[in-house]
């Protein structure tokens, strides 16, 4: 019954979508106010439609509904209550019924707060957004419907892949999705822009804060992504360069280059092509990253269950939104115009070198990624060219990137002062020089960490000196900058944050990586080791039973007298073995354990690493997404942006 | 010439979207075979070698192991997610088969080498350690995993690109071992 409601519900979620589409664009060229307001009324409707469908699908894996194949496949009645919810979108179908919710969800908030948008463009707005979801409502119903019913229903369910069952999964599904779907209400209001043939300051300054939340809900996402990598398993590594992880990090690196370019269109009226082109291909590198995880074109450690017929429908989803977005671009880009004139230094100047940095760097990760593929189609198998190709070119553009990221702020709009912005930051200059002794005296002489730790030393005080300069630290009363600190809007705040988050980054995948300290090993229970000089004594090997599995639990007493115990777990309803590492974090370090192969008679395989400041990378995202968070509070965007005097104007001359 | 070059610039995001779909397409074409490889150097000599290996106490892998007998080389890496798919095939061909297999530790740290194989087993009979990928150019390593069969004679039969499944080595490498004599 709940699975029909759920069925029922999206169908018409799917009618919805298509009149969402459809009838406000029509009204749109052909000034009907009724039709344009329609969008309204279709979004709200989509977004009680899609809740109905998706609480449906929740409340299916609640109740452990097994006549429904997906909840068949993918949920076990002893699973923990958290897994059962978190089921419902951990599998191809449910994730797709996520996608939609979420849509639905900024469909029916671009209609809210969207009321001092011109009409037509919010009209047309709306309309691409429900075109979208018609994409993918046809999708679903087509080729993954999540309601399909088994027939006869099996006694108990398949359960969820162990690996999956983790409350860092739980969770990055759904904020990459928020951050996916963020970026489709960007390429929305481009498409809608490109229709009405202008981009103007105020289109700007709506498109900011969705591609703010788009990106703060993608560094969330994928940051919760690497840290479940980090822990769950037990690789020792954060990030692989996998595929799966760059389908997400390429659409991140573009909302990045899309976030400081309409602050340009914002600002300075100029760059506006750039930054329509970019809102497309930041969703379009969604829309390829679905279809590489869900066709099974790449083999992948978290390739969904794949199938051809599927990666053929997004493979068409991406033609024709794409496509037609770029079609548009092609016949009206020509005609938005320059905007507002800069020089080469400029604040204008450092975010045009972010954008070409980011698109350059965004390009390599797609060749690295795409490459096996295209191999593979030229008749070769399916390799890997791995983290050797990244570090070789991805890496050093983030040099130079880190370098502008402090330098940017400090320079004027329109034409700055290249000398004058180095000299006010002679006190990074100075830390990164200290940064450089620091690291040769401590740890010696290699250039790859020299410079990391550099750049992190350059930024995190470059990023603080132009907050004290705006807040006027040194040279004002105290009084007179405190006024100043708490008059600075929260963007600003914001943007340091962002930075100076960039900055603690850098150190940690900096040390993590450099000084990291491995040891591989057999111990019996009573042999003790020493690893970065703590010593690690392993006590005893014992089984013990966990909810839905089983373990063998090794437990190391460290000097310090504190007990680590990593697992090594056998689930029992798929058989499969995980390994589940032991992980003590002392703020600066990390110190990893993982229990292999063994027995009693030979002793166990034990892994230990050291990694110096890991922990950093997560503090680092954490600042980040802290950054985007306070950014989007800002009260430029909380209140509605002013009503421009020129809707009527513009309005008529479509 | 002017607006031709800029509507050519316009139109070049719309191009390159073109490409890469009819790209996409063809991968989901039915009916590929992955395992087709035209490599230059099958029935040719195998190019010279000469590695230290992973481990700092045994003999590393050069060119006088793949004389005299046949043997299978396979190109591997710790961070390679593939090789991990391909890792148990492998263990059964050296262990069961009794396959002579000579590993090719590409583009990676012997340390990280011997992590991984201290989690999974350790099948090769002697692994040579390849950190800057010189070897793998001379070898024509597209990636990893990559697996090459080699006569007799120290000349390459057979190429095979991407992680070995229990199928290919059953209808495949197996064969040609036999038909090379083994």
């Amino acid at each position: 019954m709940i699975a029909e409601l759920g069925l029922y519900a999206l169908v018409l979620a799917a009618v919805t979508s298509l009149l969402q589409g459809t009838v406000p664009l029509i009204g749109a060229a052909r000034r009907r106010r009724a039709w344009m307001d329609f969008a309204d009324h279709a979004a709200l409707t989509q977004l009680i439609l899609v809740s109905v469908a998706f609480g449906c699908l929740i409340a299916l894996f609640v109740f452990s509904d097994f006549s429904v194949r997906l909840v068949a496949a993918n949920s076990h009645t002893q699973k923990p209550m958290l897994y059962k919810v978190s089921g419902a979108w951990g599998n191809h179908e449910g994730s797709l019924l996520l996608w939609v919710f979420i849509l639905a969800l900024f469909g029916a908030a671009v209609a809210r707060f969207g009321q001092a948008l011109a009409p037509t463009l919010k009209a047309r707005v709306l309309a691409v957004q429900g075109l979208i979801g018609l994409g993918f409502h046809a999708f679903m119903l087509a080729t993954s419907n999540p309601f399909e019913r088994l027939d006869p229903a099996p006694a108990d369910g398949n359960d969820l892949n162990p690996l999956l069952q983790d409350p860092g999964l739980a969770f990055h599904p759904p904020m990459l999705y928020l951050g996916y779907v963020g970026l489709s209400v960007a390429y929305a209001f481009a498409v809608a822009a490109l229709i009405e043939g202008r981009v103007d300051p105020a289109w700007a300054r709506w498109v900011r804060p969705w591609t703010l939340a788009a990106w703060t809900a993608l560094t969330a996402g994928i940051a919760l992504g690497s840290w479940w990598a980090y822990y769950e398993l037990g690789w020792g590594g954060w990030w692989f360069w996998d595929p799966v992880e760059n389908a997400s990090f390429m659409p991140w690196l573009m909302a990045t280059a899309l976030l400081h370019s309409a602050s340009v269109a914002e600002k300075r009226d100029a760059m506006k092509s750039w930054t329509v082109l970019l809102a497309i291909i930041a969703f379009g590198l969604s829309l390829m990253g679905t279809f590489l995880v869900r066709s099974g074109v790449l083999t992948s450690v978290h390739t969904f269950a794949s199938d051809p017929g599927r990666g053929l429908f997004v493979l068409a989803l991406l033609a024709i939104a794409i496509g037609g977005a770029l079609i548009l671009f092609m016949v009206r880009a020509p005609a938005l115009g320059q905007g507002g004139l800069f020089q080469p230094v400029s604040r204008e100047g450092a975010l045009l070198v972010n954008n070409l940095l980011l698109s350059a760097a965004a390009a390599t990760v797609f060749l690295g990624t795409l490459y096996p593929l295209f191999l593979d189609i030229a008749g070769g198998g399916v390799v890997s060219v791995g983290p050797p190709y990244f570090e070789a070119t991805f890496v050093p553009m983030m040099v130079p990137l880190a370098l502008a990221a402090a330098v940017g702020p400090m320079l004027a709009w329109r034409r700055g002062d290249l000398l004058a912005a180095l000299e006010r930051l002679w006190l990074a200059g100075l830390a990164a020089v200290l940064a450089v002794l620091a690291t040769l005296w401590l740890k010696g002489a290699a250039i790859g960490p020299v410079i990391g730790m550099a750049l992190a030393a350059w930024l995190a005080v470059g990023a603080v000196t132009e907050w004290a300069e705006r807040t006027k630290l040194l040279g004002a009363s105290v009084g007179e900058s405190l006024r100043r600190a708490r008059h600075l809007p929260r963007a600003a705040y914001g943007m340091t944050l962002a930075h100076l988050g960039l900055a603690v980054l850098i150190a940690g995948v900096t040390a993590s990586s450099a000084w990291k300290e491995e040891r591989v090993l057999r111990m019996a229970p009573g042999d003790s080791v020493e690893i970065a000089g703590t010593r690690l004594t392993l006590e005893a090997v014992e089984p013990v039973v966990g909810p839905n599995y089983t373990a063998m639990q090794a437990r190391f007493i460290t000097d310090g007298g504190a007990t680590m115990t990593p697992q090594r777990r056998s689930y029992w309803v798929q058989g499969t073995l995980t390994t589940e590492a032991a992980i003590r974090s002392s703020g600066l370090a990390d110190l990893h354990a993982v229990i292999g192969e063994g027995d009693g008679a030979e002793g166990w395989v034990v892994r230990l690493y050291h990694q110096p400041l890991v922990p950093w990378i997560w503090l680092g995202a954490l600042m980040m997404v802290l950054g985007g968070l306070l950014s989007l509070s800002d009260r430029r965007l909380r209140v509605a942006a002013p009503r421009k005097a020129t809707v009527p104007a513009a309005a008529a001359q479509v | 010439m002017r607006r031709l070059l800029r509507f050519a610039l316009f139109a070049l995001p719309l191009l390159s979207l073109a490409l890469l779909v009819a790209w996409f397409a063809l991968a989901l074409a039915p009916g590929r075979d992955p395992s087709l490889v035209p490599s230059a150097l099958i029935d040719k000599p195998a190019p010279p070698i000469s590695l230290p290996s992973i481990y700092p106490d045994r003999p590393g892998f050069s060119s006088a192991d793949l004389q005299g007998r046949v043997t299978v080389v396979n190109v591997f890496a710790s961070w390679c997610v593939p090789c991990r798919a391909e890792h148990p095939v492998l263990t059964h061909l050296a262990r069961e088969e009794g396959v002579p297999l000579i590993g090719l530790n590409w583009k990676d740290r012997p340390e990280a080498a011997r992590a991984f194989l201290a989690e999974l087993g350790d099948p090769y009979e002697r692994i040579g350690s390849d950190p800057g990928g010189r070897a793998g150019i001379d070898w024509g390593v597209y990636g990893v995993p990559e697996t090459y069969v080699v006569d007799a004679a120290g000349n390459i039969r057979y190429k095979h690109v991407g992680p070995l499944s229990k199928q290919d080595v059953e209808e495949t490498i197996l064969p040609i071992l036999r038909r090379l004599g083994r």
